[in-house]
């Protein structure tokens, strides 16, 4: 039997020029914030954190709803390409990691700034509840079965975890408040920052955005492969199995005479 | 082709069988109350004072009531995927919707019963006073609380029973989702029981929440439950 051989290579010239960004914007983003940009008022050198954390968390934010679109195209597009669904694991994947720095910023600047790792605020308490409900909708991917099965079933879990988190969030709201105010988005227009600090942070969302769209793109096309050798597999074991029962026929047919 | 059963008599047989197998094999009354009660107690021995136990009974009561949703759910689809029943409802023909409802239907009456065991155990373990003015306050959170319990019960026993052997899964997809519903009760529950000090006129927002939450799962399981058990 012929093996059949894939080419392993998953970079073209466009991930290559979105990863040379990300490289770049990421560097200025190390030396903005760590050397450009000055200490902060109140916060002192804590407020660096932020250059790291923000843009995480809005990067996470970006591929769970990246997730949550690609599902729902997967569950209304009529051929339900599985193309769809492998843009919604790699994007729930990198968002998790994505979280879970969000989170271990987050309260490293807590414990220096309000002197806790943790409070128990809305936007916190939301966040933590995103990475569970993504790490169980990773699960759900692990399960196993046929590909349009983890499709089906991961598509229906991501659309109840859109359903799932504002409810979460309004529940928690209801409960108490705290998180700092966002300060960019306040929506008077006014912007307290100073200059290259605003831009080290705008930097820093382009950068993780950048690196982020640069992981998506990658792990779909591994993904792509996992599942194309999945089928090879399976096909294989079905010929191996068709040629035993030839054999076992041909074996008992010539006993029978 | 035959007559399609209306969702409502499906629902209804589903929730008939699965209550008839419960009565029978007494489990939930053997094995699942007892072990509701034996939590109960254990909270007492963790928290060791009986002011703490009376101002967080109401929370309490909800904690092991979701302890015991974990179980109930996992055995309502033990049943049905040990000798493939759940295959066969859908081979039958039978509408997803339906299903899904009749064994919501099933584990709600098992957790109100449960949960009404649960109170009187609260009353005598942790001295919690029940007030008239508080009465249906309790009853419309109880109610509306055990409704999205169930539903979100339901839907991802359904999922975990569709992939076998998979029930390690259910708490860590199940409990985030119930999250609100166990603040809401909470509250709501506090304030009917006005431990430290709560109004019963503070619960009701609660309760508006613990039936938005009822109404977007129950909806939300008879849209998907047909693509969960799918094989």
């Amino acid at each position: 039997m012929e093996a059949q051989t894939f080419t392993a290579r998953v970079a073209t010239p466009t991930t290559r020029l979105v990863g040379a960004m990300a490289l770049v914007s990421m560097a200025w983003v190390v030396i903005g914030g760590l050397f450009v940009t000055p200490r902060d008022v109140d916060q002192g050198d804590a407020v660096r954190i932020m250059y790291v954390h923000v843009p995480t968390a809005w990067v996470a934010y970006l591929a769970f709803i990246v997730t949550a679109v690609a599902s729902a195209c997967w569950l209304l597009s009529r051929k339900h390409s599985m193309g769809f669904d492998r843009v919604a694991g790699a994007s729930a994947e990198v968002g998790v990691v994505f979280m879970a720095m969000t989170l271990l910023s987050g309260s490293l600047w807590g414990r220096i700034t309000w002197g806790s790792y943790w409070a128990w605020d809305p936007r916190l308490t939301t966040t933590a509840f995103l990475l569970v409900t993504y790490i169980g909708y990773l699960a759900v991917r692990g399960l196993g079965g046929s590909l349009e099965q983890r499709a089906r079933r991961s598509a229906v879990i991501a659309l109840l975890a859109v359903l799932e988190i504002p409810l979460v969030h309004f529940s928690v709201l209801m409960w108490r408040s705290l998180h700092q105010k966002a300060s960019v988005l306040s929506g008077d227009g006014d912007i307290k920052m100073d200059g290259s600090m605003l831009t080290t942070l705008l930097v820093g969302v382009i950068g993780f955005t950048l690196t982020f769209t640069w992981l998506v793109l990658h792990r779909q096309r591994v993904l792509a492969m996992q599942d194309a050798m999945q089928m090879t597999q399976l096909d294989a074991a079905l010929r191996e199995r068709a040629n035993e029962s030839e054999n076992k026929s041909v074996i008992e047919s010539s006993r029978l005479k | 082709m035959s007559t399609q059963l209306s969702l409502g008599r499906i629902a209804r047989a589903v929730a008939a069988k699965d209550l008839r197998i419960e009565l029978r094999s007494r489990v939930v009354i053997n094995q699942i109350f007892p072990f509701a009660g034996l939590v109960m107690v254990m909270f007492a021995f963790a928290l060791d004072n009986d002011d703490v136990l009376t101002r967080v009974a109401g929370g309490l009561v909800w904690l092991a009531t979701l302890f015991s949703l974990i179980i109930i759910i996992q055995r309502s689809f033990a049943v049905d995927s040990a000798d493939g029943a759940l295959e066969a409802q859908r081979v039958a023909g039978l509408n997803p919707a339906g299903i899904f409802v009749g064994k919501a239907l099933a584990v709600m009456v098992q957790l109100v019963t449960l949960e009404i065991m649960l109170f009187f155990a609260a009353v005598v373990l942790y001295r919690v006073e029940l007030h008239s003015d508080g009465a249906v306050l309790l009853v419309t959170c109880v109610i509306s609380a055990t409704a999205g319990l169930s539903f979100v019960g339901t839907l991802y026993g359904g999922l975990t029973a569709g992939a076998r052997g998979r029930e390690t899964l259910l708490p860590l997809l199940m409990l985030p989702v119930v999250a609100p519903v166990l603040i809401g009760a909470t509250r709501a529950t506090e304030s009917a029981f006005m431990s430290g000090g709560a109004a019963v006129s503070d619960g009701w927002p609660w309760v508006g929440v613990l039936v938005v939450f009822a109404a977007v799962f129950g909806l939300g399981g008879i849209l998907s439950f047909g693509s969960l058990i799918e094989e």
